[in-house]
């Protein structure tokens, strides 16, 4: 059956296509900006490609990416399991601050004991905080999306307010909590990195993503738990019927997704960061994993690779200005990429559009598709 | 049968040797179609016979890949429904597209909304309405919102919204599938008067007792192809069943006498309330026993619904009892009745049923998931979900074969339901709760699930059957319990009742003697 299928029908039917269309039509709606303010496309992508391919500009991808794949993976697990976890935001934040807390006032624990006890924390806070939300749906069914953005501000003051507290603000003169203990840190040795020439900054936090995504994925396709609350998410009231317990699915999923978002944080923090600044406005590591839990197709490891080229973007991104680019120029890829995702319905059309105009064409096209194989 | 208002030279539809493909599938095979003015002509064909694509196509939905179309004798293409509007043809869909917040005007003005100036000019508008709703004799309230109003209501404002388009031709795409038979008798007098009028009637069903009592001719479509057709005065149910399926049908079941035994379900005095909070089960009492099936026959709404639900745990009685082989069930969540022996076709497959997201290996073990051999700590056996499914697909002739990993939604209803009766049969539980089990099939499927719900008795299983369809409430069952306003009211043993005295008793009535 397959060979008889012309080349469109394949573009309308895989939605991997659909993505990679997307981005391509992003890059070319860059590209029509650019020209617009009358820079050399060329010289700006290539420069974007440039400054992510070298070894250390790589390094550099990874590392900014690990907080965008937590985040997207919490996104994409809340969005199998039919919930729409908006609040990933707030989520990070909490366990970015709960990882803090633990590396600051535990600071002399082994690295042995402290960074999984961060971990550890940050996934429990992450999870409390998306349980808190799933515990307001159930009780009094409160709309999960309006009170996880309260929840996110929540988060976000919150975090403030314990960057204020003298036992974890920084003692100099930074608007920010002290430094973690080194033994909290998730950073390759010094040796290591000027060996391979990577980034200050890289760290094996990747390798937990990875882990996490693996995780993630064996829980929504190869077990019983993700059964259920795949169950829950796409019928709630059969899977009632079939005698699955609804409300604590929801939590479960809720407090899944919470702690893929709070160890995002942690990873962050222990990773990159080192210290938490006190915020003037919301960072948006959550709300980046919506973006790239889309262009994952919600799969995990979709968002896997999806998180690496969104961490691509904003490092190449923020390079642009030495060709005199202005770096808001990724925001607009990255904008028009969800937009086409969001919408890409249209590719699916394809079908519709070429077998109704030219369906000799696309007998030919089938012909020679046959022949190929 | 009246036929006096159908004028035999004047074809209003003519469909030529049509031919559709989706790829390679052939879903009409050189159907021919020919109706007339004044007529009502049914489309006859199982589920998946393709009566839906040829109606597509006459409604401009979609485009023949060959073939030829005729209105009011002058080929025509169409491209979209307008293009069809324009022609004078009007469709009533299966699932209504009625705006619900909306009233009744507002839904029939949409989208030819007369105007003043800018504004629109709802006085008018409901001028209008009242105008067409009296020349055709289809009351209702121009005022009323959708949403408050029945079925049978919203079929009308469908109706008369093609009307109100100057629709010569309505198509009805089955028509009866979610009306009361009350509701079914006002709408064939309604297609009747219709045609009196000069318009002409199409309806795509596969309920052959309304083709008989509605229709004047009709078209046989099988596997795409086109049968026959037939003047509906000189064929039997039976005849238009063969042709439909292509091969006999039978309508009788197979049931042997038996003595029932020890009783599984008793309910005693149970109360319970509706979604508005207003008592419906009003303290029922009800036990079925081994071997038997007992058969609630009723008008919707008189709380057999809230019954059900009471019982399979997803609603929460007020007051009352509800013991299955002894174990009190009573306000226990579904699971609880399940494992002590309750399982059920569902009235809705689609929202209670099935996971239509899921694929049909997957809904299979809706309830079973977490046993071995399908899982073994948390992580499922693939392979032997898959063998589960093979073996399902197979052996309740769900279709189509090697279906294990399409999901659930891309089949058709009759398939939907044997999945789910394959599931619940094979949870081999002592108490089978059915509800509407055939609403939506053909007769093919029809025969099918009559089969294993007898089968179940037969095994020694407790049946309790929830039906509208009074037919086979009284072909099916060995007792049945008639329920009127929350209460049973009335027990007959099922080769003694006769529809009259049921009818009665449904409508809350008394039966002499």
């Amino acid at each position: 059956m397959d060979k008889k299928k012309n080349v469109f029908t394949i573009i309308a039917e895989t939605r991997i296509i659909h993505i990679l269309l997307s981005i391509l039509l992003g890059f070319a709606v860059g590209a029509f900006f650019l020209l617009i303010m009358g820079l050399d496309v060329g010289a700006a992508y290539g420069r974007l490609i440039s400054s992510v391919t070298s070894v250390k500009g790589f390094s550099y991808v990874v590392v900014y990416s690990i907080p965008y794949i937590m985040t997207g993976l919490s996104v994409a697990f809340s969005f199998r399991t039919g919930i729409f976890n908006i609040g990933s935001e707030g989520q990070f934040v909490m366990g970015s601050m709960a990882a803090a807390c633990i590396g600051i006032l535990l600071g002399q624990l082994p690295s042995a004991i402290l960074i999984p006890l961060c971990f550890l924390g940050a996934m429990v806070v992450g999870a409390v905080w998306g349980i808190i939300v799933g515990f307001l749906k159930n009780k009094w069914g409160i709309n999960e999306v309006l009170s996880m953005i309260m929840f996110n501000w929540i988060a976000f003051y919150l975090s403030n307010f314990i960057a204020g507290i003298p036992a974890i603000h920084s003692d100099g003169t930074a608007e920010a909590t002290k430094n973690i203990s080194e033994n909290a840190s998730t950073l390759l040795s010094k040796e290591l990195i000027a060996d391979l020439g990577l980034c200050p900054t890289a760290n094996w936090g990747i390798l937990v993503a990875l882990l996490m995504t693996i995780i993630a994925w064996l829980i929504i396709d190869k077990t019983t738990l993700g059964y259920r609350l795949k169950a829950v998410g796409f019928n709630k009231t059969a899977a009632e019927y079939g005698g699955i317990n609804v409300s604590r699915s929801i939590l479960t999923a809720l407090a899944i997704s919470g702690a893929l978002a709070g160890l995002g944080g942690a990873l962050q923090l222990m990773g990159m960061g080192s210290r938490i600044s006190v915020f003037s406005s919301q960072e948006g590591y959550g709300f980046a994993g919506i973006v790239v839990a889309l262009m994952g197709c919600s799969n995990p490891f979709g968002a896997f690779f999806a998180g690496i080229f969104y961490g691509a973007l904003i490092y190449g991104g923020s390079k642009l200005n030495l060709v005199g680019a202005p770096t808001q120029l990724i925001n607009v890829i990255v904008g028009t990429v969800v937009l086409f995702i969001a919408i890409s319905v249209i590719f699916q059309r394809l079908k519709y559009v070429h077998i109704n105009k030219k369906p000799k064409a696309a007998a030919v096209q089938s012909v020679k598709e046959g022949d190929d194989k | 049968m009246a036929k006096e208002y159908i004028d035999m030279n004047t074809p209003v539809i003519e469909m030529r040797d049509i031919v559709k493909k989706f790829g390679d599938f052939t879903a009409n095979d050189g159907i021919n179609l020919t109706v007339h003015k004044g007529e009502i002509h049914a489309i006859l064909g199982e589920n998946g016979a393709g009566k839906s694509t040829l109606m597509n196509q006459l409604y401009g939905l979609l485009k023949p890949t060959s073939g030829q179309i005729l209105v009011n004798g002058k080929p025509i293409e169409m491209n979209n429904p307008r293009d069809a509007i324009a022609a004078g043809i009007g469709m009533v869909h299966q699932h209504f597209m009625l705006i619900q917040p909306f009233t009744v005007t507002e839904n029939i003005v949409l989208g030819t909304e007369p105007t003043k100036g800018v504004a629109l000019d709802m006085v008018t508008a409901r001028k209008n309405v009242e105008e067409i709703s009296q020349r055709y004799g289809l009351a209702i309230d121009p005022d009323a919102r959708i949403e408050d109003i029945s079925v049978g209501m919203q079929q009308r404002v469908e109706i008369l919204k093609a009307l109100y388009r100057g629709a010569d031709i309505l198509i009805l795409d089955e028509p009866t599938s979610s009306l009361t038979p009350q509701e079914i008798e006002e709408l064939i007098v309604i297609m009747r008067s219709l045609t009196k009028d000069g318009k002409s009637i199409i309806i795509i069903t596969h309920k052959l007792k309304e083709i008989k009592a509605a229709a004047d001719f009709c078209t046989i479509i099988r596997q795409g192809k086109y049968i026959d057709t037939v003047d509906v005065e000189k064929v039997s149910e039976n005849e238009l069943a063969s042709m439909m399926v292509g091969r006999n049908v039978t309508f009788t079941v197979d049931k042997p006498e038996q003595e029932p035994g020890e009783v599984v379900l008793d309910v005693k005095d149970l109360h319970c309330n509706d979604y508005r909070d207003v008592e419906i089960v009003k303290g029922l009492n009800l036990q079925v026993r081994r071997g038997e099936i007992v058969g609630i026959a009723g008008i919707d709404g008189n709380g057999q619904t809230e019954l059900v639900e009471v019982i399979t745990g997803l609603r929460k009685g007020t007051s009352g009892q509800i013991f299955v082989n002894g174990a009190d069930v009573f306000n226990k969540p579904p699971r609880f009745g399940f494992d002590h022996g309750v399982s059920s076709i569902p009235a809705d497959r689609q929202k209670h049923g099935l996971i239509l997201d899921f694929s049909i290996e997957d809904n299979l073990i809706l309830q079973n998931y977490e046993e071995q051999p399908y899982s073994k700590n948390h992580f499922f056996n693939r392979n032997a979900i898959f063998e589960h499914a093979t073996e399902s697909i197979e052996s309740y002739d769900i279709r189509p074969q090697h279906s294990e990993r399409r999901t659930a939604g891309t089949l058709s209803g009759g398939n939907q339901q044997k999945v789910i009766i394959a599931r619940e049969v094979q949870n081999d539980k002592d108490l089978l709760i059915a509800v509407n089990p055939t609403r939506g099939l053909d007769v093919g499927a029809i025969e099918y699930v009559h089969k294993y719900i007898v089968e179940q008795r037969n095994k020694g299983k407790a049946v309790l059957l929830v039906s509208f369809e009074l037919d086979e409430i009284m072909s099916l069952s060995d007792i049945i319990d008639v329920i009127f306003d929350g209460k049973i009211v009335a027990s007959v043993p099922g080769k003694d009742a006769n529809e009259n005295d049921l009818g009665l008793l449904m409508a809350g009535g008394k039966v002499n003697g």
